[in-house]
């Protein structure tokens, strides 16, 4: 008799783990207000990515062409992967001063692992990333980037 | 290999070889198990590694202590913070730097929100091996909220890179406070519909209670740590043992179960989220104020010797044992990572259940083949 | 009675009739063949792509998603673009397989379908063949599906497709049994085993309200072993995509593979319309005793869609089951069939057999 109630409890909790489970999925069913897919590119106008998000490393440029970056390479050197290079040249100054100036700070996006070294070890804040993150190309090659824009010069007054 | 499979097949009993892997749904990672079946029932099981065996540890040979960091980040992806805390602490130990309060919340804070999200990913692809598929868009959607978090403050999702040695690379984003919450908020809502749907689930039930059980004498015998070490009773939380961060100063409990079987290595799981949470609750509203890390040298040159850490991740105890000569590299570091011990009694646990525990059994112990391979 | 306007019978007729006196009655019955032949393949396309496309989007209502919503208005395109997809894809030939079994395979899933949908009544009039033994067949063809999903199995000399085929097996043959036993509960109720004299029997009220307890636990069983039989929800172990990859078509490809996956859905379908004939009156509209207003109008909702509406009320619950529970182990799966659901047939049988001896229906 016991093994028969045992039999019939068994068989009543069963059903009733199972119809909860149940009440949870349908209910879902019912509740398209908690729908969380983004539809993606569709809402790439108005989509905004949290300030901090690494998407690419930048060298912030203001309106008069000017950058920060002083070519003293400890982002370069701070990188783990070499996916930073900095080209110098030496430049003669106004006053007969030979002058070490950036001529190309070169990004290759494909090897960085996002880490923000570069970013941190900065010493004159040349550097930051940008929220951009679609970074699919058909061609290896245009993932090797020039961060510095062409012709521009270093901001008055960063330290040398 | 060859060897072996001949040597099996002259044998009287004629055994039905498997691969699961290097590619299948449920081994979350390349990773082949050879799987020797009489009928349905699990003879034998050799795990085969090294399919994404990235050299990390050489690696660490060439790189200086900051650097490091990143790296660690891709061992165990899911305990990401985790393992570069450990990193962090024993560069710190070897410097004898003394870590501001408000770096050590952070770091407890970050560390148990990583606990979370980990913990939800195995609810959710465990559900996805005994096949509720709808478990896993559950743990995602509400794993998602503790990303955001980690995107707001770090500017990274899974591989977040917070940590530098002697404290962490950016302050708290001033909406964390609000964000986590929330968080805890909505996941505390959520845990009973979990709890509906997989673990009081008859079926759920009778595919994990006493399958692959595990007793405390052979859970320490093989090294098992984590929430998998810990449903067999073997007590290792190093968090409780020799608390390291702001772990001292919380109260929580560890989750001890004694049977040791799939369900309960699943259970453990689902009571540490509310641990964490228990966790995080303590501290988020006292965050100390002060600088978010101390400054280092720019060169960071540890004193020559041993030095070892241990860390509790999301999947058991993690050492970091850093051999330096002196200089800015280090001369050898060993990572002692949970997944690869946990591995080594999966052979043991599976022999004579069926093939579908064996999958059972696998999820349970929460592997993330990364963490293996290194 | 009202209901009668949406009456195919004498439209049925007419076509015989004209038909008939065209051509002679080797070429009439030859013709109406064709046109039945021809309006199931129709019908089956449609139902296929349709159960995909619903599939789809209940399991990702489920899941907090979207499910499909890029090719036309809530992405109802999108199984007619999958499907021409598959038409493209290459047939991928197995080494040291059996061809001509791996061929046949997926053709006998697909016939064992179109001759269980023959025999099910769609509305008043419109029942392609109306057996008077019609529940004994359908069961005994739907259980041949079961061959298909074995040659599949063995012919693509597959490891994974050869454990999935042999659970399968174990399991549709255990599982027929409480198929059978359900239905059988109903034609002791209904005293027939034509289809057609089932539905008219439910004129007054459906069975699974005329039959008291024993017909609702009939109904219940009855879904739990359909949903076994079609190899789907928590009884997907055929295919059990964590285990056995793909299980029995692992191998399969291309248009193959969409045989397969158009023959789960379709016999999804078959059973949960089984369901509606048998336990939920069919194309009968809902009564209600003697509410005259209620009753006609409900009477005015075409038979058809009465039909549809019940079939696809049993499809949503199979669906949720599928999005919802965990996989059985094979041991439980039987279990679950030779301890639990078999006995409480029996017994259910039993009262069934004895509510009707003693007239206690309605």
């Amino acid at each position: 008799m016991r093994s028969i109630i045992n039999y019939l409890k068994d068989i009543f909790w069963g059903v009733m783990s199972l119809l909860k489970g149940l009440k949870v999925t349908a209910s879902y069913f019912w509740r398209p207000g908690a729908i969380v897919t983004e539809k993606y590119p569709e809402n790439r106008k108005y989509l905004v990515m949290f300030e901090r998000c690494k998407g690419e490393l930048i060298m912030p440029h203001n309106d008069k062409n000017e950058h920060n970056c002083i070519s003293c390479g400890i982002c370069q050197m701070s990188c783990p992967n070499g996916s930073i290079e900095v080209i110098p040249k030496t430049i003669d100054t106004e006053d007969g001063k030979k002058k070490r100036i950036l001529d190309k700070h070169i990004y290759r996006l494909g090897q960085c692992t996002f880490c923000g070294l570069c970013v941190k070890n900065c010493p004159t804040h040349a550097l930051a990333f940008s929220t951009k993150f679609e970074h699919a190309v058909f061609n290896k090659a245009l993932l090797i980037k020039v961060l510095n824009k062409p012709g521009s010069q270093l901001k008055k007054g960063v330290e040398q | 290999m060859e060897e072996k499979a001949k040597d099996i097949i002259t044998d009287e009993q004629q055994e039905y070889i498997i691969n699961i892997g290097p590619q299948h749904p449920s081994t979350h990672g390349v990773m082949r198990l050879v799987v020797s079946l009489k009928g349905e029932f699990v003879l034998n099981v050799e795990p085969h590694i090294g399919y994404i065996h990235r050299g990390i540890e050489k690696m660490c040979e060439s790189l200086t202590y900051p650097q490091i960091i990143h790296l660690t980040d891709r061992m165990d992806y899911l305990s990401a913070h985790i393992n570069n805390e450990a990193v962090c602490l024993a560069v710190e130990k070897a410097l004898e730097v003394d870590i501001p309060d408000r770096v050590k919340v952070i770091r407890t804070l970050m560390s148990e929100l990583t606990r979370i999200q980990s913990h939800e990913l195995f609810w959710a692809s465990y559900g996805m091996d005994l096949g509720g598929q709808t478990c896993y868009f559950y743990g995602l959607r509400d794993r998602e909220m503790v990303l955001d978090i980690f995107e707001e403050t770090t500017g990274g999702r899974m591989i977040v890179s917070y940590n530098c040695p002697g404290g962490v690379m950016y302050d708290l984003h001033p909406n964390f406070r609000k964000r986590v919450k929330e968080f805890i908020k909505h996941f505390r809502k959520v845990l009973p519909e979990y709890d509906d749907i997989l673990t009081n689930n008859v079926i759920f039930h009778g595919r994990t209670v006493g399958i692959g059980p595990l007793p405390l004498k052979e859970a320490i015998a093989y090294g098992i740590t984590g929430p998998s070490g810990r449903a067999s009773g073997f007590s290792c939380d190093v968090r409780k043992h020799e608390p390291y961060s702001a772990y001292d100063r919380v109260k929580f409990n560890e989750v001890l179960f004694t049977e040791g079987d799939s369900y309960h290595r699943y259970l453990a799981r689902v009571e540490e989220m509310r641990e964490s949470m228990d966790i995080i609750e303590q501290l988020i509203d006292n965050i100390p104020e002060g600088p978010y890390a101390v400054k280092m040298k720019p060169v960071i040159k540890l004193p020559e010797g041993e030095y070892y850490q241990r860390v509790e991740t999301a999947r058991g105890e993690l050492g970091v044992f850093i051999i330096s000569d002196g200089n800015k590299l280090p001369y050898r570091v060993k990572f002692r990572t949970p997944n690869f011990a946990n591995l080594s009694v999966l052979n043991h646990l599976v022999k004579g259940f069926k093939i579908a525990d064996l999958i059972a059994i696998f999820g349970s112990l929460d592997f993330v083949i990364p963490d293996i391979d290194r | 009675m009202p209901f009668d306007i949406y009456d195919f019978t004498s439209f049925t007729k007419w076509i015989d009739t004209s038909l008939e006196n065209a051509m002679s009655p080797f070429w009439t019955t030859v013709t109406e063949m064709a046109i039945a032949g021809v309006l199931f393949i129709l019908f089956y396309a449609v139902v296929g792509l349709f159960l995909v496309y619903a599939e789809r989007k209940v399991c990702a209502f489920v899941q907090n998603r979207l499910g499909p919503n890029r090719l036309g208005p809530y992405g109802i395109f999108q199984t007619i673009a999958d499907l021409i997809k598959l038409l493209f894809k290459e047939l991928i030939p197995i080494k040291n397989a059996d061809r001509f079994l791996f061929n046949l395979a997926p053709y006998i899933v697909i016939i064992v379908n179109f001759m269980v949908l023959g025999a099910i009544p769609y509305a008043k009039g419109l029942h392609a063949i109306d057996f008077n033994i019609g529940i004994f067949y359908i069961i005994a063809v739907s259980s041949m599906s079961v061959i298909g999903v074995l040659l599949a199995g063995w012919s693509s000399n597959n490891k994974y497709s050869l454990i999935g085929a042999m659970r399968s097996g174990a399991q549709i043959v255990s599982y027929e049994l409480s198929v059978g036993l359900s239905l059988i509960t109903m034609v002791i109720f209904a005293g027939s085993m034509q289809l057609s004299v089932i539905v008219e029997a439910q004129r007054t009220g459906w069975f699974i309200f005329k039959g008291h307890i024993p017909a609702f636990i009939a109904f219940v069983i009855y879904i739990i072993a359909g949903t076994a039989e079609t190899n789907r929800g928590p009884f997907d172990l055929a295919e059990a995509e964590s285990e056995l990859t793909a299980g029995y078509h692992t191998e399969y490809s291309g248009i193959k593979f969409a045989f397969f996956y158009l023959a789960e859905f379709i016999n999804m379908f078959i059973v949960a319309s089984i369901a509606a004939t048998i336990f939920l009156g069919g194309w009968m509209p809902f009564h209600i005793g003697t509410w005259e207003g209620f009753n006609r109008i409900m009477d005015f909702v075409p038979p058809f869609i009465w039909y549809l509406g019940k079939t696809f009320f049993v499809i949503w619950v199979i669906m949720l089951f599928k999005w919802t529970f965990p996989r059985l182990r094979i041991d439980q799966l039987l279990t679950l069939e030779w301890k639990y659901l078999l006995p409480i047939n029996l017994v259910n049988v039993l009262i069934m057999a004895f509510i009707v001896l003693m007239g206690w229906h309605f």
